[in-house]
């Protein structure tokens, strides 16, 4: 059986036939063409293919497309804006947080995540909120590192915040 | 992966309606709440259901309300919500820690407490699909085999343990399930809803194939009560527990007035420990009647030639779980 559902994916709307055993990960790159989420142990243990769905962080191999009808998805592709990076991706790269890069993105909309939630997390808050995240190159200490910077520097903007 | 037809019943009469109607077909269907187990399963072909009955559209079950008879929560609300309700944190707190113990919060987002309280059991053979009890086969490839998280209590002939965090928690608030079916309605208290192997091999609770658990009833929360959630695992986070413990207690004057102790991952069902119970109403809780309960709590245990650990584990977990709770 196919079925037509509707996603905002990174703020645009996308009408897709797709067959009920679509994965939403396989819909994203597949079918949209956005190949900056990855996939990594399929069974919703690592975190590498986590999307933000109604601004909340899900595995997206775990999840079918046709469970997504009609909901708003962010994936890595949807930080930045035009040529200018999201902070989080900036810190990400300044302060070294990531190695092979496999889980990079799913680490980068995951914190995002955390950010819109609590702009001053402490080591603990951003250990538990990114637990799902597993990086097998074991770079986990650079990776709060690029949260707390983030952090940092989105608090430091303050008002003038751009969003970014 | 096989292929499905999927429907979106628009109340939980109609989805027992369409489970019903796909089961006389000759049909498998399964219910789908926020998915994870059942897409787990499904890509790992130990289920192939024709009919995904998807519970999406039924937005009234995403609802925690309290009223004076205490509170309703409805089986689509996630874990992730579950565990940072406010009032579930303050007046139900075993309920709150254990569905904040569950899994990773990507998996919290989606999946639902009704989700939780029904997976299927995580041993290690079924998940690999080995023709086991579970399966339709004709025994429990644990009993010889790898038996290191299996059950210390309530074995037999299947020896799997029941995984969810938040049904021990239940069963600890003496919450009661309400569950629709084709013909009707029916609220069953947690404490008779799980089933033993030795009752019914194929299944973990008393769900026909056609009914849905749609809300679970709280009680009034008690004065003076007090609860936790203690989940023991093999690493610091992001699994199943090795062993967990729900507790709620009620302490007036330093006095335990009303006890239930509740182990996780030890029986294919939650498994309540009743004289553990009769041995702290009336008492203080000191030192001596916590060691008094924690070997209590043990008695009965018939371990397995691997898990025998859990034995001094249980033990432990609940003579200190007590004494943090009292103290």
């Amino acid at each position: 059986m196919t079925y037509t559902i509707r996603l905002n994916v990174n703020g645009k709307e996308h009408t897709v036939e797709v067959p009920s055993r679509r994965l939403l990960i396989d819909c994203l790159r597949y079918d949209l063409g956005l190949t900056g989420t990855k996939e990594g142990c399929s069974v919703g243990v690592c975190g590498a293919c986590t999307v933000l769905m109604d601004g909340k962080p899900i595995s997206s191999c775990l999840a079918l497309a046709l469970f997504a009808d009609g909901k708003e998805i962010v994936t890595v592709e949807g930080l930045a804006r035009e040529d200018r990076l999201d902070r989080v991706q900036q810190a990400f790269i300044d302060y070294g947080g990531f190695q092979c890069g496999i889980c990079t993105p799913g680490m980068v909309v995951t914190a995002k995540a955390l950010l819109d939630e609590n702009p001053d997390p402490s080591v603990d808050e951003i250990k538990e909120w990114m637990m799902g995240n597993l990086c097998r190159c074991t770079g986990y200490y650079k990776v709060i590192e690029s949260i707390q910077g983030a952090a940092r520097r989105k608090r430091q903007a303050g008002d003038s915040d751009e969003g970014l | 992966m096989k292929s499905f037809t999927n429907v979106n019943p628009k109340d939980p009469q109609e989805a027992a309606a369409l489970l019903k109607k796909a089961i006389e077909k000759g049909q498998t269907a399964s219910l789908a709440g926020g998915g994870s187990d059942l897409l787990g399963m499904i890509k790992d072909d130990l289920v192939g259901p024709d009919v995904v009955v998807n519970l999406k559209g039924l937005s009234a079950l995403r609802e925690i309300e309290s009223h004076s008879q205490g509170v309703r929560i409805g089986g689509l609300v996630t874990l992730e919500e579950l565990s940072q309700h406010p009032l579930i944190r303050s007046q139900y707190t075993v309920l709150a820690e254990a569905a904040g113990t569950v899994a990773t919060p990507q998996i919290r987002n989606v999946g639902t407490v009704a989700g939780n309280i029904c997976q299927r059991p995580w041993c290690w053979y079924f998940r690999q699909g080995f023709p086991c009890f579970k399966h339709g086969g004709d025994r429990c490839y644990s009993v010889v085999g790898q038996n290191q998280l299996h059950a210390i209590f309530g074995g037999g002939p299947s020896f799997i343990v029941h995984p969810s965090d938040t049904a021990p928690a239940l069963m600890a608030l003496e919450a009661r399930f309400r569950i629709v079916g084709p013909h009707g309605e029916r609220v069953v208290p947690a404490s008779e809803f799980f089933i033993l192997p030795r009752e019914d091999v194929s299944r973990e609770n008393v769900l026909e194939p056609d009914e849905v658990l749609v809300e679970i009833e709280l009680p009034p929360a008690v004065q003076n009560g007090r609860s936790t959630y203690v989940k023991i695992m093999d690493r610091e986070a992001w699994t199943h527990a090795v062993l967990s413990v729900a507790m709620a207690l009620e302490i007036n004057d330093g006095v335990c007035r009303k006890a239930r102790v509740v182990l996780g991952a030890v029986a294919p069902i939650p498994w309540r420990l009743p004289n553990v119970e009769r041995i702290l109403v009336g008492q203080r809780i000191t030192a001596d009647l916590a060691g008094d309960a924690g070997r209590a709590a043990v008695s009965r245990a018939q371990p397995l030639a691997k898990n025998g650990y859990k034995i001094p584990l249980t033990e432990a977990l609940v003579r200190r779980t007590l004494l943090s709770l009292a103290g």
